[in-house]
């Protein structure tokens, strides 16, 4: 079972308390948009082996979004931040870093 | 290749059994093949081995990183069916559902195809009338679906309980000619007939690079060396975006856990597959006597292999519920395998934008019951070098045209 601190709460919640709303920070896109990107914005994941970041919401608590950094191989999740933020806090990246030395931080 | 038969088990039988053969052989690469097939599941091997039969080509390499069948092939829970909404899935799911009928004696393997009937629940007013719409599009699409009444369930699953309370039974969508069969056989059948084509069946290699020259494919890099190949097919189910993320690509495709579980084994006590897709569990029984039981899919993306302890808990609460008489029976082993989700739950079969390069997946919790049907089509995509009937509503263009197969309500329960 996923254990996940929820930023506003400022506690750790169970997996069961949560839903995931997928890849975080992407580009959101309107009728205005080539057919191209709005066609990434709504299928095109990076679906990715190793470090994500994605979207939860804490349905069961406070009710908020909030971003997780996570691995989708072992599950093991480095910290939550605000959905405010447009990409990853450097504390996060820090965080992945100290215990994956091979990760190359965060692409687009 | 030596067949199969009721006389090689007799003479077998004389002999301690000391004259079998190993069902295929395992090599190690060439530098070079006309075609490489990247995942060896149920879906690759059989792209193999309709290339060989239906057209010829056995210059071809089935190219697998652990063991064949290791991956969702092995780990699925065996229902096989055609009821389908949308056209094109019935197109596709009841080709493969009619070669399924004969598939043991195709492959001179016995892959134990059981038609024991598949029984959909109805157990909300909306999923009744979703259900009789999919039996009028069944009926249309001339595969063999009708609608039961409550009482007529109970006939045919007498251990059921049909008065609820959270949810009773009003009615069932019920295909005779469904049933399951036996999963490592599907694999083992195809790669025995491939490897008696010729085709190379090499495991323990992974593919870790894609080289291409002008956005065309010229070679693999596995972890057992390079290998050219003039086309290339990527069957890899979970792992699908991996691959494609080697090629310089993206699909539309989420990779989560799904997971089964089966009972201690029972004397007989339930011969159809029943799929409760309100409450979310589905069971049926295997011949060594062990309910064979699956439920819903981890919510978010993971490649853990292992899935979410609360799902199991939630499918056999739903389950005890429907059939009380399994409450008290010992869970003997719980797993769990990659699938590949795209967003209409239908597949992909599919030209990339790399030249020479095709796709199969997106097949996601529920592709067994496609494999030959799928097998078929992408063999005949790889040697015409497009689509053909069956697989041409399946191309990735799909998304973005906006022609989306939507068998969401098909597809409700993981299966
Ligand atoms: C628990 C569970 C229950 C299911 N129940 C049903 C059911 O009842 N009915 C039904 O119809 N379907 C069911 N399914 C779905 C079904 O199992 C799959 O859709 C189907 O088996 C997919 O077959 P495949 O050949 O595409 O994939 P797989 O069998 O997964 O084969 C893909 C292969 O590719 C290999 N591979 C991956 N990456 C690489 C690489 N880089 N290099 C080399 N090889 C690679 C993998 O090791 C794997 O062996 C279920 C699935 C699960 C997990
Ligand atoms: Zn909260």
């Amino acid at each position: 079972m996923l254990n996940i601190y929820c930023p506003i709460c400022q506690r750790d919640c169970d997996e069961t308390e949560l839903s995931c709303g997928g890849q975080a920070h992407l580009i959101r896109r309107d009728h205005a948009s080539s057919d191209k990107d709005f066609y990434e914005y709504l299928y095109e994941r990076k679906n990715g082996k190793g470090i994500i970041f994605e979207r939860w919401r804490h349905v069961y608590g406070c009710g908020k979004w909030f971003h997780t950094a996570r691995c989708t191989l072992t599950n093991q999740v480095f910290g939550s931040y605000s959905a405010k933020e447009v990409q990853p806090p450097k504390s996060i990246l820090a965080t992945i870093r100290r215990s994956r030395v091979d990760f190359k931080g965060w692409v687009k | 290749m030596k067949r199969y038969s009721l006389s090689s088990i007799f003479t077998e039988a004389f002999r301690d059994n000391l004259g079998w053969e190993k069902a295929w052989t395992k090599r190690q690469p060439k530098k070079e093949y006309q075609i490489i097939i990247v995942g060896g599941g149920g879906h690759g091997l059989a792209t193999a081995y309709y290339l060989a039969k239906n057209f010829n080509m056995t210059d071809i390499a089935v190219i697998e990183k652990g063991w064949i069948g290791g991956g969702n092939t092995g780990r699925n829970t065996t229902i096989i069916r055609s009821n389908y909404l949308q056209e094109s899935s019935i197109g596709i799911y009841e080709k493969s559902r009619f070669l399924y009928e004969t598939l043991s004696q195709d492959l001179n393997y016995n892959i134990m195809f059981s038609p024991r009937g598949v029984l959909m629940l109805c157990q909300t007013e909306h999923e009744l009338r979703a259900m009789k719409r999919t039996s009028h599009a069944n009926r249309i699409n001339g595969v063999d679906t009708k609608m039961v009444a409550p009482e007529e369930v109970k006939e045919i699953v007498p251990i059921i309980n049909i008065n609820g309370p959270r949810f009773p039974v009003l009615g069932a969508l019920w295909q005779p000619r469904g049933g399951t069969a036996r999963h490592d056989a599907v694999a083992w059948g195809y790669a025995r007939k491939c490897s008696d084509f010729g085709i190379d069946i090499i495991e323990q290699c992974e593919v870790i690079g894609v080289k291409k020259k002008r956005e065309k494919i010229v070679a693999l890099e596995t972890t057992k060396g390079n290998i050219k190949a003039k086309k290339v097919c990527f069957v890899a189910a979970g792992h699908s975006s991996v691959l494609a993320d080697l090629a310089g690509f993206r699909l539309p495709i989420e990779s989560v856990a799904l997971q089964a579980l089966v009972s201690e084994p029972i004397k007989p006590m339930i011969d159809c597959v029943v799929m409760a897709n309100t409450v979310h569990g589905y069971l049926s029984q295997s011949d060594k006597g062990e309910l064979v039981i699956g439920g819903g899919a981890d919510g978010y993306n993971n490649y853990s292999q292992r899935g979410s302890f609360h799902h199991i808990e939630e499918t056999v609460r739903a389950l005890v519920e429907t059939f009380p008489v399994i409450s008290r029976l010992r869970q003997l082993r719980q797993w769990g395998g990659i699938v590949d989700m795209t967003g209409d739950r239908s597949p992909i079969i599919s030209k990339t934008p790399v030249d020479g390069l095709y796709i199969n997946c997106g097949w996601g919790t529920g592709g067994f019951k496609a494999i030959p049907g799928s097998g078929w089509a992408t063999a005949e995509m790889i040697y015409n070098e497009r689509p053909g009937k069956l697989a041409s509503p399946f191309s990735i263009d799909r998304f973005s045209e906006g022609r989306l197969i939507d068998e969401s309500a098909a597809a409700a329960v993981a299966h």
